[in-house]
């Protein structure tokens, strides 16, 4: 006897994008006022300029309704179209419910398969592999991705280190079927962790529950083994460095994404590869930080549809994750 | 084996490369950061640099202790 199986699924691409910030804008003389740090430091240390900080109010699950809404609006989908959400983030504040039962439920997705998923900054990229082969496998038909983030709420604001570089948003990914091998639009995943350097990005286990990272450990692991990974996901798609059109690191530290954008191109990507570099007025917004970069450089036509687009997420765990795919 | 006119003579044309400073200006008795403004993430750049370069390990503790470039030059010196 033998089990039925779905029919397996080519591959799968993205239709549709969305993201949302918080209005209010924190700069860094706002910061200035509470911690010894000014604007010129910033912007030389991690290249933030301002950051978008939710209200109290504002829930990382109203985020992501207000995102994946949009990502869906954008597919051209309806709602019910949907049949399982995955919500990649790090910081809700009690561990049940998930947030993606409830943000599918205000979308008005009926009863679809929906869980969280947390591999920190490296999230979103997590999740969207774990869509596409979801799809692939026949287990799901129209996967909405989310990244959903309210860091402010695990920010310790008297610590300089930290308080500077992240911020809240969240952004949207719609994944569906690709039937023909021109239509593939989600490349294989390129993905890992490095268990043994946990303790250098934590939340602290006392009684202050606040964000602790240990910066240079940090940077000097993100500049050395992230664009091999990216180089890896390069590879795995039967690409080179020289057919991307467009680089969406997760967006830590611009010093990161710059570190990582000069190795790709001294392995053949061209100086006319366009880098995100949304972390300059946005933050480091974690898992949310590639889809709403790539959404922003989409409404600005810094990117067009049909362009390769090479996204790499990196951060606690430490974990990372990386594909190419093609702007919907 | 490099020796130390030698380590001090890449190391400059490292530091020259992350942080847009003359070789000229980079002697054993500088500051990184004091005399150089060299920041602590521009600093972690170097050493990863150093480490391809000469063939030793710099860790981030050992990093911190490393105030000047004759620092730099002996611990090279030492454990490459």
């Amino acid at each position: 006897m033998s089990f039925q199986l779905p029919a397996p699924v080519p591959g799968a691409r993205i239709i549709g994008l969305g993201s949302t910030q918080p209005e209010h804008v924190v700069t860094n003389d706002d910061l200035a006022l509470r911690v010894e740090t000014n604007d010129q430091w910033i912007r030389d240390r991690v290249g933030i300029v301002e950051r978008r900080i939710a209200d109290k109010d504002t829930s990382l699950v109203d985020m992501a309704v207000e995102a994946g809404s949009r990502a869906v609006l954008d597919s051209g989908l309806a709602p019910t179209d949907i049949d399982t959400v995955l919500v990649a983030t790090c910081t809700m504040t009690a561990p049940i419910p998930n947030a993606a039962a409830q943000t599918a439920d205000r979308i008005g997705i009926k009863a679809p398969a929906a869980f969280d998923l947390n591999a920190a900054c490296a999230g979103f990229c997590y999740a969207l592999a774990t869509g596409a082969d979801l799809i692939r496998a026949g287990s799901a038909k129209n996967v909405l991705v989310i990244g959903s983030e309210k860091l402010s709420d695990w920010i310790d604001w008297d610590d300089r280190s930290t308080c500077i570089i992240f911020a809240d948003g969240a952004g949207a990914a719609v994944v569906t079927g690709a039937q023909t091998p021109d239509e593939v639009g989600v490349g294989p995943v390129s993905w890992g962790s490095a268990g043994d350097m946990a303790p250098v990005i934590h939340i602290l286990e006392d009684t202050t529950g606040k964000l602790f990272q240990e910066g240079q450990s940090v940077f000097r692991w993100a500049t050395t083994k992230i664009a091999p990974v990216a180089l890896d996901a390069i590879a795995k798609a039967g690409l080179t460095p020289a057919d991307i059109d467009v680089l969406v690191p997760h967006q830590a530290n611009l010093r990161i994404v710059e570190a990582v954008a000069k190795r790709l191109r001294k392995e053949g990507a061209r100086d006319e590869m366009r880098v995100a570099d949304d972390i300059v007025h946005s933050g480091n917004t974690s898992s949310a930080s590639i889809p709403m970069a790539l959404d922003h450089m989409r409404t600005a036509g810094t990117v067009r549809s049909g362009e390769i687009a090479l996204l790499v997420g990196f951060g606690a765990g430490l974990s990372f994750a990386g594909q190419v795919v093609r702007v919907p | 084996m490099a020796d130390s006119t030698e380590i001090l003579a890449g190391l400059a044309e490292i530091v020259e490369e992350v942080a847009g400073i003359d070789t000229a200006e980079v002697s054993a008795d500088k500051s990184f950061v004091d005399d150089l403004d060299i920041d602590s993430l521009s600093m972690v750049e170097i050493a990863v640099q150093a480490e391809d370069k000469f063939g030793v390990k710099i860790p981030d503790d050992q990093l911190a202790e490393l105030k000047t470039v004759g620092d730099a030059v002996s611990y090279i010196e030492k454990n490459q």
